[in-house]
């Protein structure tokens, strides 16, 4: 964040003009193959993918059949040093206002950046500075309590997590609403169908002994479903499953992370009552091993290894 | 059990036994324990899984002694210690007694916690916790890598879909009904505004718990999320009920140099080093036995200190480093994945092979609303408000006293979140309904209808920024009586402003610019408690640091601040009343504060 001074920058008309590919205000699903494309952008960072990154060029579309490879935005070998200059960006939201609009409508914002701030900056300078009727969630602003999940670019992001500097500032950035859930008003959706296949897994230990300390587990127990604890129930895996967005009885990547994080806790004991309800033809079995989610997940959560182990567990049983 | 709802004349009316007011880990311990045994609602702003306990990072504490020789009793001590002896000792027995069941309690919901070789919980170091009275540090710390608020905040949630706790997510609390009873002041119940439609919910109920977390939000450089606006707080201010020890506001150590993020102090505790701009290891000098692994307070002074004397890195020479390059990748990727990569993320900085720019950021109240150790609300030093009880960081126990030990918030919840929803419930099983006054929300209805109609000028983000900055400027890790005065007459101004603010949207429906201009009120109000209780303080202890007043007077000041409302507002400023409150010692008499 800086200090800085911004000039104000003057919203624009009502209506750009620009309409990328989407549909009416129930958030229904757009074709993967109408996004606004994702090669604008490089994939956000996670500490592990980081580590291991093995540069993918920005500028390739990533086909949507290919596993997600963990490629990453560089690390930038210097902090900041250097007091960075800001430049304009066109940022364009996808406004609904049920009280007012028949139908959403893009409208374009200009507004200062500096290149290490983030979408999420971008927003609240629109909404402080240019048009405080904007409605978003947000809180920690920075990537742990998922409430800001959106899509940006054609891709799903967390707004406080997606820096400006990984995107191309030549072009505009699109941002909306998640899609697949209701819209309630510009970029925020009803989250309750998303919490209720969350709360149909019985996302909670079951064990029946009542020890007299802790429960004991090995190191390896514990690393077995490590990953899948990560979850921070953003939504954003789910909303970017083109299985979910034509059909929204599927329970979706996250019920099915979060079911995974139990059936491969060696302390639980009702496995098979959470496989059982996977099992369900609105399971597993819908997951067209597409990778948005993993793809999605800002918490590098690799999503779809979850689902194959869920469904390998369906099939020969739990190994932990 | 009573569980009722009806609309009349527009507004939502509904009745449970029990009224918890937030959604974090302090509300949520609270619901588990009132669910099972009387109806019971949790009224909460955001989503309970975004709240703001899910950021904390590095761990819990409890002497387990699973790693290695321990005992409540030194904990006890280093807490009271910790706290620059304002702690009030039989509630710091208690938190510390009561960690111990509180840790088994979390890990039998389902907490994954890390494990030692043979299984148990494993357990770090942590700044301030230490073996046998400051002897060296201990590892004392519960924790799951460096997520232990999420996976905390994550199992309660877990175990509230279990005992089907009923939530009212994204329900604003904006106003405590009390009403006058032949016995005296009583809960009668909450009024709620529903930020989907615009619609006032009130809510009867027998007991209520406020849970609402802290106010970060007065200051601009803050770990805390932009939801944490002290609502709870100030609506217990509001209704003239007593705050205490409000000038103790702790500065986290390690944020994100100019953002303010939280990176854990878990990071030290496994052995990470701050260094200045020519690399010197400077905690040496300040804390020569457990240097880096000293209180908060005493590391936010050290590192502002080294910048204000010109050691300072950067093109500025305005932050320090967090060196945690002898770490090694596989301990950074495993136990401290996240902060790795929001210095990653958010700085473009990698700790495996870099130094990490940061600086300290306005971090945990160790005030707040005055509780006895039942968690019960305080009207005054000791006189108690049947029915309504506080948890969290929202209250003041005071356990923490004038600075916070990392680790024991996370704790304080657990416990005292766990006392809170038992003794609600107990209290909802012997009690009866106070009535409703019929005018119940109209205070409410009055205050958001003046706020969406007006025809002001005023931005609300504008007056925001300003108090922010006043308050990072002058009421931050050093004081004096002239900034302190200087932010005094700027909270002032921006106060006179604040009637007349232009609210954008009109509309009902997720009304965030009308939340933000509410929630700009409550900061406004807290801002100046803040600061007047510091001006009144002068001495130094804790996290209150007066350059005026350098050295702690236990002769004058070893006394808890209790700040009132009084009738008597003037021009821009509250009526504020300040007294005081002994602090409780059982076995620790107040030395000097060495590390």
């Amino acid at each position: 964040m800086s200090d800085t001074q911004l000039p104000q920058g003057d919203p624009k008309g009502q209506d750009s003009g620009v309409h990328p590919a989407h549909s009416g205000p129930t958030g229904a699903p757009t074709p993967m193959a109408d996004r606004p494309d994702t090669a604008s952008t490089d994939d956000q960072s996670s500490a592990h993918q980081v580590a291991e990154a093995a540069a993918q060029s920005s500028t390739e579309p990533k086909p949507v059949e290919n596993e997600y490879d963990g490629a990453d935005r560089e690390t930038q070998p210097a902090p900041s040093h250097d007091v960075p200059e800001s430049f304009n960006v066109t940022v364009i939201v996808r406004r609904y206002d049920p009280e007012v609009d028949d139908e959403p409508r893009w409208v374009d914002y200009d507004v200062q950046m500096y290149p290490t701030e983030r979408i999420l900056d971008a927003l609240h300078r629109i909404k402080w500075e240019q048009d405080p009727s904007l409605a978003f969630r947000r809180s920690c602003a920075h990537g742990i309590c998922g409430s800001d999940a959106m899509r940006i670019n054609g891709k799903n992001r967390l707004a406080c997590k997606a820096l400006v500097k990984d995107f191309d500032i030549s072009k505009p950035i699109y941002v909306e609403a998640i899609k697949g859930l209701p819209l309630e008003k510009d970029l925020i959706v009803n989250m309750e169908p998303f919490f209720d296949s969350y709360r149909e897994i019985q996302p909670f230990l079951q064990a029946a002994s009542k020890p007299e300390k802790e429960r004991h587990q090995t190191i390896a127990q514990r690393e077995r479903f490590d990953d899948t604890t990560k979850c921070i129930l953003c939504a954003a895996c789910t909303t970017s499953c083109p299985v979910f967005w034509t059909d929204g009885q599927y329970f979706g990547p996250a019920a099915i992370v979060n079911a995974h994080r139990f059936i491969f806790d060696s302390r639980d004991e009702a496995s098979q009552v959470r496989l059982d309800i996977l099992n369900d033809k609105e399971g597993v079995w819908r997951c067209r091993t597409t990778f948005n989610c993993t793809d999605a997940c800002p918490r590098g959560i690799q999503v779809t290894k979850a689902i194959a182990e869920v469904k390998q567990a369906l099939i020969s049983g739990v190994k932990l | 059990m009573a569980e009722t709802s009806s609309v009349t004349d527009g507004i939502h009316y509904h009745q449970h036994d029990v009224l918890i007011i937030g959604g974090g880990g302090a509300g949520m311990r609270a619901a588990i324990e009132a669910a099972p045994k009387a109806s019971t609602a949790v009224i909460t702003k955001l989503y309970p899984t975004r709240s703001h306990t899910g950021a904390a990072q590095g761990g819990m504490a409890a002497a387990l002694a699973n790693v290695e020789e321990d005992s409540n009793e030194w904990h006890t001590y280093d807490t009271v210690k910790g706290g620059d002896y304002l702690t009030d000792q039989d509630s710091a027995e208690i938190l510390t007694r009561e960690a111990i069941d509180a840790v088994y309690d979390l890990e039998n919901m389902g907490l994954p916690f890390n494990r030692t070789p043979d299984g148990k919980i494993d357990q770090r170091r942590f700044g301030g916790h230490t073996r046998d009275h400051g002897k060296a540090p201990v590892r004392r710390a519960c924790y799951a890598a460096d997520r232990t608020g999420h996976m905390i905040l994550q199992t309660l949630y877990q175990n509230c879909v279990k005992h089907g706790v009923e939530f009212f997510n994204e329900f604003y609390a904006l106003d405590l009904i009390m009403t006058e009873t032949p016995e005296g002041k009583r809960v009668a119940g909450v009024v709620a505004y529903e930020l989907a439609t615009g619609e006032i919910h009130v809510f009867q109920g027998k007991a209520v718990v406020f849970a609402t977390g802290g106010f970060g939000k007065i200051y601009k450089t803050t770990s805390n999320a932009h939801t944490l606006t002290g609502d709870g707080v100030g609506i217990i201010w509001r209704k003239g009920l007593p705050l205490e020890d409000m000038e103790f506001y702790q500065f986290h150590p390690t944020g994100l140099a100019g953002l303010g993020i939280l990176l854990t102090e878990g990071a030290r505790g496994e052995g990470a080093i701050l260094r200045n701009a020519s690399g010197e290891r400077f905690m040496e000098r300040y804390a020569p036995t457990i240097k880096d692994l000293a209180p908060r307070d005493i590391v936010a002074r050290s590192m502002v200190q080294e910048v204000l004397d010109g050691r300072g890195a950067g093109p500025n020479k305005d932050y320090v480093y967090l060196d945690c390059t002898h770490l090694g990748a596989e301990v950074l990727e495993t136990k401290l994945p996240d902060i790795t990569e929001f210095a990653r993320t958010y700085l473009g900085v990698d700790p495996v092979v870099e130094r990490v720019p940061v600086y300290p950021t306005a971090h945990y109240a160790m005030g707040g609303i005055p509780t006895n150790n039942d968690a019960e609300v305080l009207a005054d030093n000791e006189t108690v408000i049947p029915g309504l009880y506080a948890a969290g960081e929202c209250a003041c126990v005071s356990v923490h006293g004038a600075n916070r030990l990392g680790t024991n918030s996370l704790l304080d919840i657990n416990v005292f979140g766990k006392r809170a929803g038992n003794n609600a419930v107990a209290y909802a099983k012997t009690a009866d309904f106070v009535d409703l006054p019929a005018d119940a929300a109209d205070g409410v209805v009055k205050m958001l209808a003046q706020l969406r109609e007006g025809t002001g000028t005023e931005s609300v983000a504008e007056i925001r920024k300003a108090l922010q900055e006043t308050m990072d400027r002058n009421a931050q890790v050093f004081r004096t009586e002239e900034t302190l005065q200087t932010a005094l007459a700027d909270i002032a101004k921006l106060r006179s402003r604040y009637p007349n603010v232009r609210i954008h949207d009109r509309g009902r429906r997720f009304n965030t610019d009308l939340l933000e201009a509410v929630e700009l009120g409550f900061l406004l109000d807290l801002a100046e408690v803040v600061v007047v209780s510091a001006i009144n303080r002068k001495e130094s202890r804790g996290a209150h640091m007066r350059d005026d007043y350098p050295t702690r007077d236990d002769v004058n000041f070893m006394q808890h601040t209790m700040a009132y409302r009084t009738a008597a507002e003037t021009g821009a400023s509250q009526g504020i009343r300040l007294d005081w409150k002994p602090v409780r010692v059982t076995h620790y008499q107040p030395t000097e504060r060495k590390y």
